[in-house]
């Protein structure tokens, strides 16, 4: 069979499309009570008070709580990830209770019966606040006497973590070529379209917690360890959840509030966000400053590179936050040998809400600075952006390469991808084009990126992760039921959220155990079903987690094989498996289906001596390496001089992500990451202002993009496949967001070359593009 | 309190309801058509959207009094005999959707967009939609459902007048 490669519809979409889906805001459950949050209106202010007195009177006020109040139970939040031995980790209630260190930090808690009468009671509570001063930006946080977010730590530095490997200084001496450039990446607000919520519900001693996240097992874990639910008695559910994009990969203090009030007032309870509460408290993404030096020989080959990074950690560090920036760390050399590189990453807290993952995690942030980094060397040579890329990247003969970094990749085809992305893109003809518009000073000038960019995916190998000082492992696990009608259900400890597991899944087990695809039911998402499992972010899903299902596949049709041989009377060595059936070599018609196999296991009336009942399996995979998805993503951008308004002409990704278990989906990933990276280039921005109050709090400030903002996108593939796992597949969930920020920006910057621009800051909004072109046209 | 009659997915209610209720709550508190999902509640995601007599609203900027005496359609309704809408159909066709949350909003959206221009090219349709949201899909295939319904649409229209 040949399910695998197939344009499969996907099996989700069923209840996607009628409104039957169970989101976590759908469940009510009888008696439920419903909490909102008294945020915190200062950036940065000490707690004085909390009355709370005037919110119990009001009408359907079940209960309120200041931080104060909870301060014995609720626990601090988890950093699973601390990258040094000294790194500052301050501690993190779920409700503030001495002091606030963002804006819409949680201060107290109305429980009520209605949703609406939980928000009109948050009015009734009266905070005395003293103000303290807000720190905004990280270069005045690390100078010496700023003011200090955590006044006990005495610093604002919380780390600075550091690698290098080859000669840097010979690398810089001499070189014909120094390139040194600050990048600004600016904070970004993740906005999934399904706010955050959650329901928990007291049963005896049991507590049963829905959630919003893409994490049910890691969080079952962490809650079991901030709240003393001890581990057993707690069953995390991830339903239908609304996307993430590493946004809902995290332990939320919301998420342990309601399950300590539903704990306290033995009853179930719901909490849903409103979109301006979760622009202001999912935890945001990016926000770095990157300090930049390449040395080149004068024919354009790379020497060394240093990297020098300011990130910003915000008000505490969350479950991943220090460690998003070190995801970073080893993809800056990207595609291209050097023998030099040195990077140091510093942590700094501000009054922010924290940082943590957003779609690529410190790989998008690494890619744009090498991918803008190339362009400007090709500038600085008078060199073709592609020219440039051609000397320096590791041609496909020379895989498994062992990069400056020490991380080996394992294949690739750099040039395959580039030839096919020219061809479809008509590099040429746009170039001439571009240098028509030039020549006849066009108020619209034309402008080409590039983007030759790789990615480590598949997270994780646990020993990696060990070495980097991670608190758990990157292994997943999946498990194959083999019910008695010779049906099929699947478990994957990895937790979709709009990735179509569920389809892409039932195609591996069906050309795996040779069933229809129909007859395969994945199930995800609930650790007391999918009992085992690190969850869906990092490209993983399919590169650990299908890659355990396989695993799980092939023991199910061992234990079959015995069965069968048993059945049919033959050697299990005589035995073919071929479509789901085992058949006696040379006598085809002596045969049975695995199916009618998995009914006779569970009639159990016939089977060899010593055989369980079962033909259920379940396999762990840890992945000895990453994956290295690649592609060469081109853009060409009309750029107005009079406006500066910027227009996507013609955008082409051809990606390299190795096997395909399903095109329709990766096409789709392709799209939605384009989509991201496009919108990081040109719209989002996450503004605080000079007091430190969030700016963009809702979805008319904070522009994702519309259906009318963005271009009709050409996308193709290049097929290399990964010789690390048994599928050949890499990823591709971040693919197109880590590509196509520097591909925007560099189409923007090269369309402006003529006129001394050599950077415009993200996001490249008409007004900004502009300012660039007066400053430029004037020195 | 105000007490409102309204046809919901051809069914009538009468309900005493506050007169601060929002549409988009109404239906999915009070009568658990959760089908309708809340994106932002500040009228720019369009997740929430439904059909006013036949018309496209964002139902958490509606509230539930301005819905007395009218008729609502939300995703839950859109079934015809048993059968998927073409919309529907054509979203799960062209893998307009990834997460789905924004799902019912956009197909109720994309029809009403037809019901305007019965064959939009893509850049109205981009324009079209513009009030709602995806973070997912990146548009592209959203935008090559629409079009793919308008034609189912239209065909079928044809083939009924025959």
């Amino acid at each position: 069979m040949t399910e695998v490669g197939t344009a499969r519809k996907r099996s989700e979409d069923a209840r996607l499309i009628t409104g039957n889906t169970q989101w976590t805001d759908n469940i009510q459950l009888p008696g439920m009570l419903y909490v909102a949050f008294l945020r915190s209106p200062y950036a940065h202010a000490r707690i004085v008070n909390v009355d709370t007195s005037a919110a119990l009177d009001r009408p359907g006020v079940v209960a309120v709580f200041s931080g104060a109040d909870l301060a014995g139970e609720q626990g601090g939040l988890p950093c699973a990830w601390v990258v040094t031995p000294d790194m500052v980790l301050p501690d993190h209630p779920p409700i503030a209770v001495t002091e606030v260190r963002y804006s819409g930090e949680p201060v107290a808690c109305v429980v009520a019966r209605d949703r609406y009468a939980a928000a009109d009671a948050l009015e009734a509570i009266d905070v005395d606040y003293e103000p303290l001063p807000p720190v905004l930006d990280m270069q005045a946080a690390l100078a010496e006497g700023a003011d200090l977010v955590h006044s006990d730590k005495g610093t604002n530095k919380s780390y600075t973590w550091v690698f290098a490997n080859g000669d840097l200084d010979a690398a810089f001496l001499d070189a014909a070529v120094v390139i040194e450039r600050e990048y600004v990446q600016q904070r970004l607000i993740p906005s999934a379209m399904e706010p955050r919520s959650v329901v928990c519900q007291p049963f005896g001693d049991q507590m049963t917690v829905w959630s919003s996240t893409q994490i049910p097992h890691i969080l079952r874990v962490m809650l079991a360890s901030v709240t003393g639910v001890p581990e057993q008695n707690l069953r995390v559910i991830a339903p239908d959840v609304g996307g993430g994009f590493g946004s809902k990969l995290q332990v939320y203090g919301e998420e342990v509030i309601t399950l300590i009030l539903a704990r306290k007032l033995g009853k179930p309870v719901k909490w849903t966000e409103s979109r301006s509460e979760g622009n202001q408290t999912v935890h945001h993404g990016r926000d770095q400053i990157q300090r930049l030096r390449l040395a080149a020989d004068a024919d354009g080959r790379i020497r060394g590179l240093n990297v020098d990074l300011l990130a910003d950690m915000g008000a505490y560090l969350m479950l991943v936050t220090p460690g998003i920036p070190l995801l970073g760390a080893f993809m800056f050399p990207a595609i291209y040998k050097m023998d030099a590189y040195s990077f140091t990453c510093t942590g700094v807290f501000t009054t922010k809400m924290p940082t943590d993952a957003y779609r690529g995690a410190g790989r998008p942030e690494a890619t744009f600075a090498i991918e803008r980094l190339m362009d400007e060397l090709a500038h600085e040579l008078d060199l073709d952006p592609i020219e440039v890329r051609r000397r320096n990247w590791i041609k496909h003969d020379e895989f498994p390469y062992e990069t400056v970094c020490g991380l080996t990749y394992d294949s690739g085809n750099y040039e395959a991808a580039t030839e096919k992305a020219l061809q479809l893109f008509e590099y040429d003809k746009l170039r001439a084009e571009q240098a028509d518009r030039r020549e006849r000073h066009d108020t619209v000038q034309l402008g080409i990126g590039v983007s030759t960019f790789t990615e480590m995916c598949g997270l994780a190998p646990s020993r990696v992760l060990g070495s980097l000082f991670y608190g758990a492992g990157g292994w997943e696990h999946s498990a194959v039921r083999m019910l008695p009608t010779g049906k099929v259900e699947v478990l994957t400890g990895s937790s979709a959220h709009g990735q179509g597991h569920e389809t892409a899944w039932a195609q591996i087990a069906s050309d795996a155990l040779g069933v229809p695809f129909e007859d395969v039911r994945v199930l995800h998402g609930d650790t007391a079903i999918s009992h085992k499992g690190l969850d869906t972010y990092g490209s993983r899903s399919l590169v650990v987690g299908g890659v355990a299902l396989v695993g799980a596949c092939v023991k199910v049709v061992d234990k079959a094989r015995v069965v069968a041989a048993h059945l049919l009377e033959a050697d299990a060595s005589d035995l073919t498996f071929e479509n789901g059936r085992f058949s006696v070599r040379g006598v085809p018609e002596q045969g049975m289906s695995i199916q009618e196999i998995a009914g006779a296991t569970f009639a159990a009336h016939n089977l060899p001596d010593g055989i369980e009942p079962s033909l259920d399996s379940e396999a762990t995979f840890d992945p000895e390496n990453f994956s290295f998805p690649h592609g060469t993503h081109l853009c060409a951008a009309e750029v107005d001089t009079e406006t500066g308004f910027v227009k996507i002409r013609k955008y082409v990704a051809v990606d390299d992500i190795g096997k395909v278990v399903n095109p329709l989906i990766v096409e789709g990933q392709v799209h939605g990451g384009l989509a991201q990276g496009i919108s990081q280039a040109l719209y989002e921005e996450a503004v605080y202002d000079v007091d430190g109050n969030l700016q963009t709090t809702t979805l008319a400030d904070y522009l994702v993009p519309s259906a009318s903002d963005l271009p009709t996108f050409t996308t193709d593939r290049t097929e290399t496949p990964a010789t690390t796992n048994p599928l050949g597949v890499k990823g591709v969930g971040e693919a197109g967001t880590i590509a196509s920020t520097p591909a925007v920006v560099n189409a923007i910057v090269d369309a402006l070359r003529p006129f001394g621009v050599s950077d415009v800051r993200m996001p490249c909004t008409p007004e900004r593009v502009w300012r660039a072109l007066q400053e430029g046209v004037a020195q | 309190m105000p007490r409102i009659k309204v046809e919901v997915d051809g069914v009538t209610y009468e309900d005493d309801v506050e007169p601060r209720l929002l549409l988009v709550h109404y239906l999915r508190d009070r009568l658990g058509k959760v089908g309708t999902p809340v994106g932002c509640d500040t009228t720019n995601c369009g997740a929430c959207t439904v059909l006013m007599d036949g018309m496209s609203v964002k139902s958490c900027s509606v509230l539930a009094v301005q819905a007395d005496t009218h008729d609502i359609t939300t995703i839950e309704g859109l079934r015809i005999n048993g059968a998927l809408h073409p919309m529907q159909e054509a979203f799960h066709s062209e893998h307009g959707l990834q997460c789905g949350y924004c799902t019912p909003g956009m197909i109720m959206a994309s029809i009403d967009l037809l019901r305007e221009n019965p064959d939009p090219s893509d850049e109205e349709i981009r324009e079209g939609l513009e009030g709602n949201l995806c973070r997912c899909t990146g548009y592209q295939n959203i935008v090559r459902a629409v079009r793919s319904a308008a034609h189912e649409m239209s065909h079928s229209e044809v083939t009924s007048h025959d």
